[in-house]
């Protein structure tokens, strides 16, 4: 199952790093990340793949909330479905 | 992957402009557990909604925690009891009350819709029975809601029904007065009732239906408002463009929700409810979004265009978004649920006949309204009577839901707690139509029902 990880706040040193670590600790791998800034803000967007960890996503989101609260980051996880029926026809 | 901004937006819908799915509804027939013995007819009654929904509220939960779309509400409807209870050779009928609460509590669900009767062209006797324990029925339980369809656009208007639903209203509201009232909060009367809506107080699983099913009401007036701010001095044809595009995302979310919960539970799936439902939560409000529009507060001249072009257009985003629709599908304009009607019954601008003229062109029909405690049965029957009315010669669902506010007059509150909101008693017009409502009978079927 795919998710698609955001992380929307102020641009720090080190968030792809510490993002990428608490998936790594999870067994997440990462198929794509995009990076920019919009709207006056840092947004980076990750594709990630949960089929080999043990989490689930409200578990990670769980995580990631925390990992986020630590760089004053808002982090998001939602399965990839979501995007895909309100984006595509 | 898909693109950045449709991402972020997706995000924001949900954590910033209360997104969600209102309410999973699980209809179950309860043809087969008809008896002639009311005990008997009970305990099957129990018996087949635990087997059915034993499973609904965890599923509910499961869908929501996995997909990140919070998921307001897991409720069951089941066959007007009306029908069942024809069967019964007894006045008791209010022991099938008591058995759907039972089962309520048993699996979790917050509301359960069906304590109801069709009854638009005459009454069968466990019609009769039904409504009249209505009061007794809804006092005496929490989780219960109950709904009569007095007309049809077929079938005209049951007028003997209405005079009976006027005095039933108020004594369901007189019987639970140490509580705000709140038994006229569960009870709606309909013209054109649909049968696979999922939405309370008027969910019901209709005769027609298959013997479960699963059927899903969307929401989402934050989100057409959010985007509505953005849009700057576009036209209406503009506005009426971005709400469609918004009711298909909206919408989408829903179908998603209804296949993924209809694959889990092994029940078919029924239909998504193209609705806006507000709440009293600020910025889930379906007169903010008519104010985004352009009005200066809800309820002025323009409140009842602004709110066609807005229903309108979220039945033509939603239809493409979803392969089934039915149910009620579109704007719902329930005072007390709705913290711009709120405010705008407060202060004056959303009177009573302006919610008439509003019944018109939206979903549903004069929708949780507080009304002063001393109004006639004559007169309730009578705003039962115009709205059905409407709903009759335009084809569409009307409902009244009035709370009269026993005890309570114009300007006074009541405060139900939870969706169901608080509200000012409105001013009703106290003139007396008690001939005519005492005249019975029926409203013959107006000429738009002989299509064929």
């Amino acid at each position: 199952m795919r998710a698609f990880i955001t992380v929307i706040g102020k641009d720090t040193v080190g968030i792809l790093a510490k993002v990428s670590a608490a998936c790594a600790e999870e067994n997440i791998s990462i198929s794509e990340v995009t990076q920019s800034v919009l709207q006056d803000m840092f947004v980076m967007i990750m594709l990630v793949d949960m089929d080999k960890s043990k989490k689930t996503i409200s578990e990670m989101s769980q995580k990631l909330d925390e990992t986020g609260k630590e760089m004053g980051m808002k982090i998001h996880i939602m399965h990839e479905d979501i995007f895909n029926s309100m984006h595509r026809i | 992957m898909i693109n950045t901004h449709d991402i972020i937006e997706t995000v924001n819908m949900i954590d910033n402009e209360n997104l969600d799915v209102r309410t999973i509804t699980m209809g179950i027939s309860l043809l087969s557990c008809i008896d002639e013995d009311i005990d008997k007819a009970c305990t099957k009654i129990y018996d087949k909604i635990c087997r059915y929904a034993n499973d609904l509220v965890k599923t509910g939960e499961d869908i929501s925690s996995e997909y990140g779309i919070p998921i307001i509400h897991k409720r069951i409807s089941v066959t007007p009891i009306g029908m069942v209870a024809s069967a019964c050779q007894t006045q008791k009928i209010v022991k099938f009350a008591l058995a759907l609460e039972k089962a309520a509590k048993t699996v979790g669900v917050n509301f359960i819709g069906g304590y109801s009767a069709l009854v638009q062209k005459g009454f069968s006797d466990g019609d009769y029975a039904l409504i009249e324990s209505i009061p007794e029925a809804l006092s005496m339980t929490d989780h219960v809601c109950s709904s009569v369809n007095i007309g049809s656009t077929k079938a005209g208007i049951n007028m003997d029904a209405v005079k009976m639903m006027g005095r039933i209203v108020k004594k369901t509201a007189e019987m639970t007065a140490d509580r705000d009232c709140i038994g006229a909060a569960k009870l709606v009367v309909f013209c054109n009732a649909p049968e696979d809506n999922p939405f309370m107080a008027g969910a019901m699983h209709g005769p027609g239906e298959p013997d479960c099913e699963i059927n899903v009401g969307v929401s989402g007036p934050g989100v057409v408002r959010a985007a509505l701010s953005k849009c700057g001095d576009c036209d209406l044809a503009a506005v009426a463009e971005l709400i469609k595009k918004t009711a298909f995302k909206i919408t989408r979310t829903g179908q998603l929700v209804a296949q993924e919960a209809s694959r889990r539970l092994g029940v078919p799936f029924g239909i998504v409810d193209l609705s806006l439902a507000p709440t009293p939560a600020i910025g889930d409000s379906v007169a903010h979004i008519l104010e985004e529009m352009g009005l200066e507060e809800c309820g002025c001249f323009g409140t009842t265009a602004a709110l066609a072009l807005l229903n309108d257009a979220v039945k033509k985003g939603g239809v493409m978004a979803s392969s089934q629709v039915g149910g009620l599908s579109g704007a719902f304009i329930p005072v007390t649920e709705d913290a711009g009607m709120i405010s705008a019954a407060r202060s004056g601008c959303l009177t009573l006949n302006k919610l008439e003229a509003m019944t018109a062109v939206c979903s549903v029909g004069l929708d949780m309204i507080n009304i002063p405690g001393d109004t006639t049965a004559e007169v309730i029957s009578a705003i039962i009577a115009d709205e059905a009315a409407i709903g009759m010669v335009n084809s569409k669902t009307t409902a009244v839901r009035v709370i009269p506010a026993i005890g309570k007059k114009e300007g006074d509150e009541l405060n139900f707690g939870g969706l169901l909101g608080e509200g000012p008693v409105m001013y009703v017009n106290q003139k007396s139509p008690a001939k005519f409502i005492n005249r019975g009978g029926r409203i013959p079927a107006p000429l738009q029902s002989l299509k064929n």
